[in-house]
């Protein structure tokens, strides 16, 4: 059987960063990713990232992605690509499908790395072609630089929702209009202003009543909703788009780490039920790790973060660190993550985190 | 129902919200020569401006998510602050001439030319006023994202952001 | 529709070098692209139809995950397009149902 140290499984930003953390340490490292490309979700992300220097803050997604790319190559990480994992079986042991055929890995540590996939919002009209998700748009256009169409309706007012409204216009793109069921616009005001400023009109307390057509999107209704969140009879509205694009969230690919056994806490602001971990993200399974989106939907940033903590964790339990400079590296990088972590919009998330470490506690 | 006022409503910040925020230079400075003027008006982890700028005059400190505090001595209107910012919420105002400059981020295809008379919108997107393109600078380290400096008449000089699209890229 | 000029990604470099037979029609593909992603881009937007009530279906999330997008591939059903190479002389067909095994081309 074929084995490693550290098979890591998802080659998105988490998994790239703990691929070089543990390679930099000196670990074998095997990186597995079920597509053609590594890289994950981060080279259709092409706007200039937020944070401070230590974060590559005003580099574009996509160059952060290259330069992560470039780097596992240097360290001489291993990658398996087109290898999709479906299970881990007893004594950290990966079964997954390469090329048509079934394959097995033993690793010496495991870190879970599957990221997340967006959510679907249910109306009249929901599954026709033309209504996808908000990051299956950008997919498209930025890496594959076709438009999924010309006339577009974004649902949903979090940065997914404004980044990707943004990216439609300058693949040509018309925005219609954003609409968002809260209230107030969930994501961050600079990204509604570029959307604005575009002539994007942004209706809060709106959502679909339904979408028209029958082979395809050909219009859509929105109307208002009051404070009890219920429509208000008299306000509907016909938009003239060919395409609805949901920016309504996303849940974290769990089922890898449900399976190997994982204990599990269901937090809400997470995306749902998320695994538990400690500080060095490791879960309830000694030697398995997790790390980005499967912990609690954030963005690429704190998910890099969290790969290089799971990598410095595991090449550390390998023997390839000692204690001081282990502690060292991972509390560079755990300040790094709670300055991702402050203000109005990381608040919440940082306590829900909080939380997910606590219910480590609780358990030991 | 009536529209509520402010960036978690509208998207953008109100004159309200502008006036209160640490970023945005007075009247008087503004009237004396280019000036940044920073539209954060929300707490987000982001500093990138901090260190753009060459002569000190733009502070966030720690936390990060500390609003950047314009110091509109020091400012001299340089500009590189505007495409550093990831928010593309940096501008540069003229207040000094006849006629008000206002230099803002653009990131859509295809670019001004110097020269061209453009419809320029508000924060809202609304075309209110055509101006003259002054500038148009593509430099490498502002990696793609182009700086335009328009001229228009001075009582739109809070009031301009940004040039309506030139039309989106031609598809097959 | 192709994004052939972009303000961050510049110009497109590819060109069409590939042909794929879409329900016997011929539409223009990059070698490598995603299925679907030729098939939008030739204005393709529905992709099979649903087993019991026949309602049409295209892409939903373009990363290989919720199987929206399948079609018959060169004789082979459920294919998932957003994530299967473009080869020159693909045989594909919008997917009815569950779809059928054909002759492989």
């Amino acid at each position: 059987m074929k084995t490693t140290e550290i098979a890591i499984i998802g080659a998105g930003p988490a998994g790239l960063s703990c691929a070089v953390e543990a390679a930099k340490a000196g670990a074998k490292v095997t990186l597995l990713d079920e597509n053609l490309k590594p890289g994950g979700q981060l080279f259709k992300q092409i706007h200039k990232f937020f944070g401070s220097r230590e974060h590559q803050a005003g580099t574009r997604g996509f160059r952060i992605g290259e330069q992560l790319l470039k780097e596992t190559e240097e360290l001489g990480v291993e990658v398996l690509l087109n290898a999709a994992v479906y299970g881990i079986y007893e004594n950290k042991t990966l079964a997954y499908v390469k090329d048509g055929k079934d394959h097995a890995l033993r690793a010496e540590r495991i870190v879970i790395a599957a990221g997340a996939s967006e959510n679907a919002l249910s109306f009249p009209g929901c599954t026709l072609p033309g209504v996808m998700g908000a990051g299956a748009a950008q997919t498209m256009i930025n890496v594959h630089r076709v438009l999924p169409g010309k006339k577009i309706l974004m649902v949903g007012s979090g940065n997914v929702g404004l980044i990707v409204s943004y990216q439609l216009m300058q693949a040509g793109a018309e925005v219609k209009a954003l609409i968002e069921a809260a209230p107030q616009i969930g994501g961050y005001g600079v990204h509604a202003a570029k959307i604005r400023r575009a002539g994007v009109p942004i209706y809060v307390s709106t959502t679909i009543k339904e979408a028209l057509g029958t082979e395809a999107v050909e219009g859509v209704v929105i109307h208002s909703l009051d404070e009890k969140w219920q429509p208000i009879p008299g306000t509907e509205r016909t938009l003239d788009v060919d395409t609805i694009c949901l920016a309504v969230g996303l849940s974290p690919l769990t089922e890898l780490a449900w399976m190997a056994g994982c204990e599990f806490t269901f937090i809400p602001p997470l995306g749902g039920h998320v695994p538990i971990h400690d500080e060095n993200m490791e879960t309830t399974l000694p030697g398995i790790y997790v790390a980005g989106d499967i912990t609690g939907v954030e963005e690429a940033s704190s998910a890099m973060e969290e790969g290089r903590l799971a990598g410095v964790a595991s090449a550390e339990s390998l023997g390839y660190y000692d204690e001081d400079t282990a502690k060292r590296l991972k509390d560079e990088i755990w300040q790094r993550l709670n300055s991702l972590r402050t203000g109005p919009f990381g608040e919440g998330r940082f306590k829900a985190k909080i939380k997910q470490l606590q219910a480590r506690r609780q358990l030991a | 129902m009536t529209q509520k006022i402010g960036v978690k409503y509208q998207g953008f910040p109100s004159d309200e919200e502008l006036a209160k925020i640490p970023g945005v230079p007075d009247a008087e400075r503004i009237k004396r020569g280019p000036v940044a003027f920073i539209e954060c008006a929300q707490e987000i982890p982001c500093n990138p401006c901090e260190e753009a700028c060459p002569y000190g005059a733009i502070q966030v400190g720690k936390p990060i998510t500390n609003l950047p505090k314009l110091d509109p001595k020091k400012c001299v209107g340089c500009g590189n602050c505007i495409a550093a910012c990831p928010g593309l919420a940096i501008f540069v105002v003229n207040g000094s001439k006849d006629k008000a400059e206002i230099s803002f981020p653009y990131e859509y295809y295809p670019l001004p030319e110097k020269g061209q008379i453009v419809d320029c919108v508000d924060r809202s997107g609304k075309t209110v006023t055509s101006g003259k393109v002054l500038r148009v600078i593509k430099s490498p380290k502002y990696d793609q994202t182009a700086v335009i400096t328009v001229e228009v008449d001075q009582e739109y000089i809070n009031v301009v952001r940004s040039i309506k699209r030139l039309g989106g890229p031609e598809h097959e | 529709m192709r994004i052939k000029h972009h303000p961050i990604l510049n110009d497109e470099t590819r060109e069409c070098n590939a042909t794929i037979i879409v329900d016997g029609k011929k539409v223009p593909a990059i070698e490598g692209e995603p299925i679907a992603a030729a098939l939008l881009a030739a204005g393709i937007r529905k992709f099979r139809e649903t087993p019991k009530y026949h309602k049409p279906r295209g892409i939903f999330c373009a990363i290989g995950r919720c199987t929206d997008c399948v079609m018959i591939v060169d004789g082979i059903p459920n294919v998932r397009t957003c994530v299967t190479p473009v080869r020159n002389g693909m045989v594909i067909k919008t997917q009815k149902g569950l779809g059928e095994w054909g002759e492989k081309s």
